[in-house]
């Protein structure tokens, strides 16, 4: 830490000047190509945020086609034309609803929407730095998220449609022209706009690993750090290991689309055509796409675990339960999720040998999970909650991560896995687990650090209401569909009325779903209201620490500029978890350890 | 600012009664849940298949093990955020860690998932073990969007095959090479005709697509496994039940046992249907008595007792046999 004392202090006295406006900033340095982390966070969730909204109203789309495949809604034709012929959703729209909602839900929500939006906004703010380690190439990483949204966007207008292979688009499938309308130009592009994606994620991914490392403030040890920061450490390293595979497996798929390879693709005869590629395989793309997408699957999660164990903390008035246990737990999980891919694979003809490893290990991430849960309760045991609608998505993240956890029980056995493989129940595990659970987390973060993004609050009453529809939606949702996969419901069958005998029975269950979702979309869309309209016209902040919290963050002025702190970085001086210690109610990080404090935590 | 602090605390005594409220409902709909749909999971507990019955075992355990986590654990989640709701007489209680609780609730939940880990692998080496020796063998060949299937034939061989021999409009459909003698008696049955088991012997299916991955769904056997292109897998199993014994037990005269593609293959991938017929040996070789090889359709003057028909049945013919 010595090492950076004076590029601190020369900092310091630069930003100084900052915050006395002795320079101009135009409007496009302040809120277009900012380099100010908290805008770049800003960017991050607002881009989000829209994409959220798109991701969303496609799962409405095509809920409405599940839950009521007899009807028909003139008015889809209208919007959609041909995709939706005679008012009912074709087949082809269906698949590329359901692709372009995985895909956009997975990564430029809950990746880019979460990492990018917290990471950004909380690691300068919680560990005591002016800003980045980059500031410009954290700036090019909101860009190039940017180019591959505007991509992905275009795609969704080309004549034969946006990819709709699945958010995993597996060749042949995705590979061959022939194989249908969502494996043409619409599949390039969705492969262009995630490897612009994936250059995102590694720029950003690397800025918060080096910050984190290196740019802590005196005091601040790595054991001191809150557990965001943690949770942010070990998504960006999982990031930046596993997201360069997806980018490989991506370019040689579009080499075997465009320039005639045979990475993927071996014995083919498509559309009464028989393709001259031998050797290839089609189960390699699914290695290098599950080596990144089990982690991705963390990385969707850690962070919200992170600022789901904060704002417990802080809302219980309590210390975190077992700090170090949390800690360990997340590095655990972090080691497990790249060893555990293979577990999507237990029905492609994969050697049941290494099966049987994949299952060991996939289980084996249930002891950290199960840690994780335990001290969560504990942390609320003997606490003196206060309910803001932060904390209650917490409470809801750490329910749906329990539930959800379960499942994934019945599913990492490859025994059961053979029978709920690409069934609904599979749907809906990765729904609570991941989807829901992450979505909470993501909710929960936007609720108690609100106030230090835009000065204002969110209005409470529109967050409590925002939260129970959300809870007992989610709930009524993907619960009952566990019960459509134990009976072997596929997922992605868009109509099962007619032609098949053993799946056709849940047709009340899926009315239900669809309606339920619809209301759950709409009290999404209050959120968002809700958002935007208090960036403007919120209640304002007036106290710089309205949670009552330790951490750095609530150091800053109300509204801080860039650089964070008008004068000297703060030093760190404990924990971030003194709350109720000595019988005092909370005590900041910057406070010195005093003569008679308890040493013990 | 005071009316602002009442509010706020009635709010909270608001939503920590809503949470006790969620907990109790839930679980309350969780039992309706059950209740109403769970005589539709394909007759749970009694499968059609020998590796089902496994299956469901494994199944069951799982649900025992994870009710009681889901139980204890939610219980005491929305209970402690009920109990400790925020109140002026209580202060919270400094508790950092505890390396004993810490210890316990790493070491029980490792023990009893090396429970599940070892019941899990048992039954997984015996669905993927190496099917019986006298296992029938049945070729399953998916493509957008329908299953055809093929036997060996009295043989007991698959005939060789080759993908740049597939020949549709010259009654080859999967490419056979007629050179190969074992070719000559494969039955083969086109998408729709329903594949025939026997219920009581174990069957090996031989798992191929010609285009993109589709999947072999059998639900009611509790199975699945890719139909990768350019990669053959296996998967076998005993059927148990028969068609009839399943249309009784299910009171269900039209029941069928269905294959799914559960591996998204296109815009059809979700009417890609196929059926199981399970019967009695007799039944099943009554039916495979009437099969005639593709080959003796593909080369009809090739079939032993092969009559020339007359010259205009002779130009019909060649005409027909034209590829396309």
């Amino acid at each position: 830490m010595h090492g950076h004392a004076e590029v601190i202090t020369h900092h310091d006295v630069h930003h100084d000047e900052h915050h006395v406006h002795h320079h101009k900033e135009t409007f496009i340095t302040k809120y277009i190509f900012s380099q100010d982390h908290k805008t770049i966070g800003k960017q991050f969730l607002i881009t989000g945020i829209v994409w959220a909204i798109i991701g969303g109203l496609f799962s409405v789309l095509f809920r409405l086609q599940l839950g009521f495949p007899e009807q028909t809604f003139p008015i889809l034709e209208t919007f959609f034309g041909r995709w939706a012929k005679g008012g009912v959703i074709q087949p082809e729209f269906y698949y590329a609803l359901v692709t372009i909602h995985g895909t956009v839900l997975v990564f430029f929500v809950l990746t880019a929407g979460l990492s990018g939006t917290f990471a950004n906004l909380l690691i300068p703010l919680q560990i005591g730095a002016r800003d980045m380690a980059s500031p410009f190439l954290n700036m090019l990483s909101y860009w190039f998220f940017f180019i591959a949204s505007v991509i992905m966007f275009s795609s969704l207008f080309v004549h034969t449609g946006p990819a709709s292979g699945g958010w995993t688009s597996y060749p042949p499938l995705s590979a061959l022209h022939q194989a249908g309308e969502g494996s043409k130009i619409g599949m390039d592009l969705w492969l262009v706009s995630m490897a612009m994606f994936i250059v995102s994620s590694l720029l950003g991914g690397l800025n918060y690993i080096v910050t984190i490392l290196n740019m802590r403030t005196k005091g601040m040890t790595m054991t001191r750090m809150p557990l965001t920061m943690w949770a942010i450490l070990f998504t960006a390293i999982l990031g930046v290991l596993s997201f360069p595979v997806l980018l490989s497996g991506a370019i040689l798929l579009l080499f075997d689309r465009n320039l005639g390879t045979s990475f993927y693709l071996s014995d083919i005869y498509v559309a009464g055509q028989i393709l001259p590629n031998e050797g290839g395989s089609a189960i390699l793309f699914q290695h290098l796409f599950w080596f990144l997408g089990h982690p991705e699957v963390y990385i969707i999660l850690l962070p919200a675990m992170g600022m789901v164990s904060e704002i417990l903390s802080v809302n219980s008035r309590k210390p975190i339960f077992g700090y170090m246990a949390m800690v360990g737990s997340l590095f655990a999980i972090a080691i497990l999720a790249f060893l555990v891919w293979a577990h999507h694979m237990f029905v492609t003809g994969l050697n049941p040998f290494l099966g049987a490893f994949f299952v060991l290990l996939t289980l084996l991430i249930a002891v950290p999970s199960a840690i994780k849960v335990f001290n969560w309760i504990t942390t609320l045991w003997r606490g003196n909650i206060r309910f803001t609608p932060a904390t209650l998505f917490a409470i809801g993240f750490v329910s749906l991560f329990i539930s959800g956890g379960l499942t994934g029980l019945f599913l990492g056995n490859s025994t059961i896995d053979i029978h709920l493989h690409d069934t609904k129940f599979v749907v809906a595990h990765f729904h609570i687990v991941m989807g829901v659970a992450s979505m909470f987390g993501m909710h929960a973060g936007i609720y108690h650090w609100f106030p230090k993004m835009f000065g204002r609050y969110l209005n409470s009453t529109l967050g409590y209401i925002h939260f129970w529809v959300t809870m007992i939606g989610a709930y009524l949702i993907f619960w009952p569909m566990h019960y459509e996969g134990l009976a072997g419901v596929p997922r992605r069958y868009l109509d099962v009325r007619d032609i098949w005998h053993s799946f056709n029975k849940f047709d009340s269950l899926n009315k239900m779903i669809t309606v339920v979702s619809i209301i759950v979309f709409a009290m999404q869309l209050m959120f968002v209201f809700n958002f935007f309209y208090s960036i403007f016209k919120g209640r304002k902040v007036r106290t710089q620490n309205p949670w009552s919290s330790n951490t750095l963050e609530w150091t800053t002025p109300i509204n801080p500029g860039h650089g964070n702190w008008p004068g000297e970085i703060p030093e760190v001086h404990r924990w971030a978890y003194d709350y109720g210690k000595d019988g005092r109610e909370f005590i900041p990080q910057t406070e010195p350890v005093g003569p008679n404090e308890t040493t013990e935590h | 600012m005071r009316g602002e602090e009442k509010s706020r605390k009635q709010n909270n005594r608001i939503n920590a009664f809503l949470l006790l409220a969620f907990l109790v409902l839930g679980l309350i709909g969780v039992y309706y849940c059950n209740e109403r749909l769970g005589h539709k999971i394909l007759q749970f507990g009694s499968s059609a298949s020998n590796h089902g019955v496994d299956v469901d075992n494994m199944m069951y355990i799982t649900l025992v093990i994870t009710a009681i986590v889901f139980v204890i654990t939610q219980v005491s989640l929305f209970w402690f955020a009920y109990k400790y709701q925020e109140s002026d007489n209580r202060k919270a209680y400094y508790y950092p860690h505890n390396n004993k609780l810490e210890v316990i609730w790493t070491a029980i939940p490792a023990i009893v998932l090396t429970v599940m880990v070892g019941f899990g692998l048992y039954y997984w080496f015996r669905i993927t073990g190496e099917a019986p020796k006298d296992a029938m063998v049945v070729e399953v060949t998916g493509s957008q969007f329908k299953w055809e299937f093929r036997y060996p034939g009295k043989d007991k061989v698959l005939g060789k095959k080759f993908f740049k021999s597939i020949n549709e409009g010259a009654n080859n459909p999967l490419g056979q090479l007629w050179e190969d003698p074992a070719n000559h008696d494969d039955i083969y049955l086109p998408s729709g005709d329903p594949m025939h088991l026997v219920v009581n012997k174990p069957v090996k299916l031989v798992i191929n697509a010609k285009d993109v991955i589709h999947d072999v769904g059998l639900s009611h056997f509790r199975l699945k496994m890719d139909a990768v292109p350019g990669t053959p897998t296996t998967m076998w199993f005993t059927p148990i039940k028969t068609t009839a014994q399943m249309k009784k037990e299910n009171n269900d005269p039209d029941f069928v046992y269905e294959i799914s593609c559960d591996q998204l293959c296109g815009q059809g991938h979700f009417k890609m249907r196929g059926t199981i017929i399970v019967e009695s040996q007799e039944e099943f070789d009554l039916w495979m008595a009437k099969q005639k090889p593709k080959y003796y359709i593909a080369f009809p003057d090739r079939e032993p007792g092969y009559k020339a028909p007359s010259d205009t049945v002779n130009k019909i013919a060649a005409v027909t046999q034209q590829p396309k």
